[in-house]
């Protein structure tokens, strides 16, 4: 049971970034853009957020405090970053796939830049301690207390929040109408008074901010509040893509899609502590590749009856029929 | 642009697109080069204004003096370069051109350490070797594409990742190739090298020759033969081509397959480069990092307009400005800011084309203008046609498929 306990606590921040990447990607996506740049997207949340944790780290500002307020600057980051996506592809019509491998490759390049020329490293060290060990009152819930609240980050209880406010905002609302309308048939939409193109230039800015914040989420997660150029955040803004489709574009699905990743990357790094396994001999590598082999397999399994919407990734054109 | 015009202009039109577009392609790569440098210039100004003219100095003209390496170092993005490029031409982007890259090294790497070959073949079944790794790294986005339908973009970033991790992991594995204590692996013996072509003060050898040679047999391919047709016919118009007879799914599984020999090829070239200090020779680390030199090759293919000639000068630009680069860290810059301009340059080629389009068409409205006063120059202008013969073969293929 405690190895079931261990699993959860550890699966749960590593979902989270992946969870709200996915999120963002799906409203760019339901709105008629296909956003392969989320990597660059995380990235640039991640070093954001490092940077503001960097600054205020000696201010006396308690961690989760901080934790906030650098979810806020990773947020404005990430959105501002997205508005190369929303102009070269939503004004300029051009090739959105190539736009968002430029963003990609764009971010580590800064980061190295500029953490070797200010701060003579590879990335940014910061020593906010994020984790929480057992949240008051809630983590004395039995079974429930220790799966949930026992060694987290808060970002786990903002990230299910966040899911719920993205469920609501897309169901719901008439916002959510019209962006889905944008995705699926963009002059139906168009013939009804909706501005497409605005509706798509806030489908990025969304994607934006939930990616700038996952990047976030996944330094403090998972690389203890730090980031580096090298190893940036490991493929997770395109394993987002894949939880994504996965889910086939919606929220409740997706956050399955998201366990299920995480579930798989966790268990790669903790092989060493579940005894059946560890008997195994299995090289941990092979494990490492576990969930890049597992999305194209997924991919596989998902794309005869795929739910993606009609219109993505094909600039809209007012003059075209 | 057919459309505004009446069916009696339509030849005519036809003649002057043509006229046009090699030129147009040139201008949008200029463009985004521009922009790209412009934008790096801007960061070095704001990273520390006092050296950014002596470093954007050495960026533009450090190249200059070291051509042998600015040779050696476009060998691998040259075939990367062909890679994406190839790709492109039938409608597919091949973003896992790292992972073919880097699985084409380990397919070599083992040839190289664990084949006991005479001297004179054992570098040429090595180089084999590269290209069928590629291939097989090529082939898996390719089979889902075609058979399944996954989008291949996604697909090959996975395979990148999964290729990154399995070469590293046979690598550290491997101890006939890898010393642990320096976490890369051993020189390659000195049979297998590649030849150098012997210009001081640089690796240069002869891959930089095959590669060119396999871009002048790809432009022939794509122009001359009816397979390479078909592939430009699919990527214009995918259902028009099937229409046609043309089989789409074994061409796509083809084209990845192919676009993968060349990324492996590129990995092969790169790692049985001779190294000028005897005795030694380029190593590979098992660091879990994806090649670059995948991603700048898509670079390369979009400065190149996916044209296998256009690509050899731009995988040269490339390089030019990466050995500029480096040598601006004599200033204080890290050659980082490369990358930074590169991405830049790719973000601005996205759409150069169109932002080169809009200037197009102000330029043909004044042709047509001036061609109003002065008609009887059609005979002069169909000359110019001629010499560009292979955009016109080019544009009446674009012309079938639609």
């Amino acid at each position: 049971m405690d190895t079931f306990y261990y699993l959860v606590q550890n699966m749960l921040p590593v979902s989270i970034p992946l969870l709200l990447v996915a999120l963002g990607g799906m409203f760019t996506e339901r709105s008629g853009v296909i956003n392969i740049g989320l990597e660059g997207t995380m990235l640039t949340g991640a070093f954001a957020g490092a940077l503001f944790a960097f600054a205020v780290q000696g201010s006396g500002l308690s961690p989760n405090m901080i934790l906030l307020l650098g979810m806020i600057v990773a947020a404005i980051a990430g959105a501002i970053f997205a508005q190369l996506l929303s102009f070269a592809a939503v004004t300029m019509k051009a090739n959105q796939v190539i736009v968002g491998t430029a963003m990609n490759m764009m971010m580590p390049a800064l980061i190295l830049l500029v953490s070797k020329m200010f701060f003579n490293s590879d990335g940014i060290t910061t020593n906010v301690r994020y984790f929480i060990r057992k949240v008051p009152v809630l983590g004395d819930i039995p079974v429930i207390g220790d799966l949930f609240f026992k060694n987290t980050y808060l970002t786990v209880m903002i990230g299910f929040l966040i899911l719920i406010i993205s469920t609501i905002v897309l169901y719901k609302t008439k916002f959510g109408l019209r962006l889905r309308a944008c995705g699926e048939h963009p002059h139906a939409a168009d013939s009804v008074g909706i501005n497409v193109s605005k509706m798509r230039y806030i489908g990025v800015t969304i994607s934006g901010i939930l990616g700038g914040i996952g990047g976030y989420f996944y330094s403090v997660g998972i690389t203890d509040g730090n980031i580096n150029g090298h190893n940036g955040v490991a493929g997770f803004g395109f394993l987002a893509l894949a939880v994504m489709i996965f889910g086939q574009w919606q929220p409740i699905k997706i956050m399955f899609a998201a366990l299920f990743f995480a579930f798989l990357r966790t268990l790669a790094y903790s092989i060493p502590l579940i005894p059946f396994l560890a008997n195994l001999n299995i090289p941990t590598d092979y494990y490492k590749m576990m969930p890049y082999v597992a999305t194209i397999i997924v991919l596989a399994l998902t794309s005869k009856n795929s739910r993606a919407p009609k219109a993505e990734g094909i600039p809209f054109d007012k003059a075209q029929r | 642009m057919q459309d505004k015009n009446g069916m009696n202009s339509k030849t005519k039109e036809k003649k002057k697109i043509s006229d046009i577009k090699g030129f147009s392609s040139f201008t949008s790569a200029l463009m985004a080069i521009v922009v790209g440098l412009l934008f790096g210039f801007i960061v070095m100004l704001l990273a520390n204004p006092n050296n950014a003219v002596a470093g954007f100095r050495y960026v533009l003209l450090g190249g200059l003096g070291r051509f042998g390496d600015v040779l050696y170092f476009a060998t691998p993005i040259l075939m990367t370069g062909l890679s994406v490029a190839f790709a492109f031409k039938m409608g597919l982007f091949n973003i896992g051109a790292s992972g073919q890259y880097t699985m084409g090294m380990f397919f070599t790497l083992y040839v190289a350490f664990m084949f006991n070959l005479p001297p004179s073949i054992h570098w040429i079944v090595a180089i084999l070797a590269g290209m069928i790794g590629g291939m097989l790294w090529g082939f898996i986005p390719g089979i889902f594409k075609s058979l399944l339908n996954v989008n291949e973009v996604i697909t090959s970033i996975m395979t990148n990742y999964i290729g990154m991790y399995l070469v590293d992991m046979l690598i550290r594995s491997n101890e006939a190739m890898y010393i642990p204590s320096m976490t890369r692996t051993k020189y390659i013996p000195q049979q297998v090298q590649i030849r150098s072509l012997g210009i001081a003060g640089s690796n240069v050898n002869f891959g930089v020759i095959f590669a060119i040679l396999i871009a002048i047999l790809l432009y022939v391919v794509l122009q001359k033969t009816t397979f390479g047709y078909e592939l430009k016919a699919t990527g214009y118009n995918k259902h028009a081509a099937e229409y046609a007879g043309m089989n789409g799914k074994r061409n796509i599984i083809l084209t990845m397959v192919i676009a993968g020999a060349l990324s492996g090829l590129g990995g092969a070239f790169a790692i049985l480069a001779p190294s000028e200090i005897i005795g030694s020779s380029m190593t590979y680390e098992p660091i879990n990092v994806i090649a670059a030199n995948g991603f700048n090759g898509i670079a390369v293919a979009l400065l190149g307009n996916s044209h296998p000639i256009g690509t050899i000068f731009s995988a040269l630009f490339i390089s030019y400005i990466q050995r500029g680069g480096t040598l601006a860290s004599l200033v204080g810059y890290k050659p980082e800011i490369i990358d930074l301009v590169i991405a830049v340059i790719i973000y601005f080629s996205a759409f150069a084309a169109i932002m080169s389009s809009g200037i197009r068409r102000i330029f043909s409205n004044r042709r047509e203008k001036e061609s109003l006063i002065t008609e009887p120059q059609i005979g002069e202008s169909s000359e110019n046609v001629d010499s560009g013969g292979n955009d016109e073969i080019e544009k009446n293929t674009n012309k079938e498929a639609e």
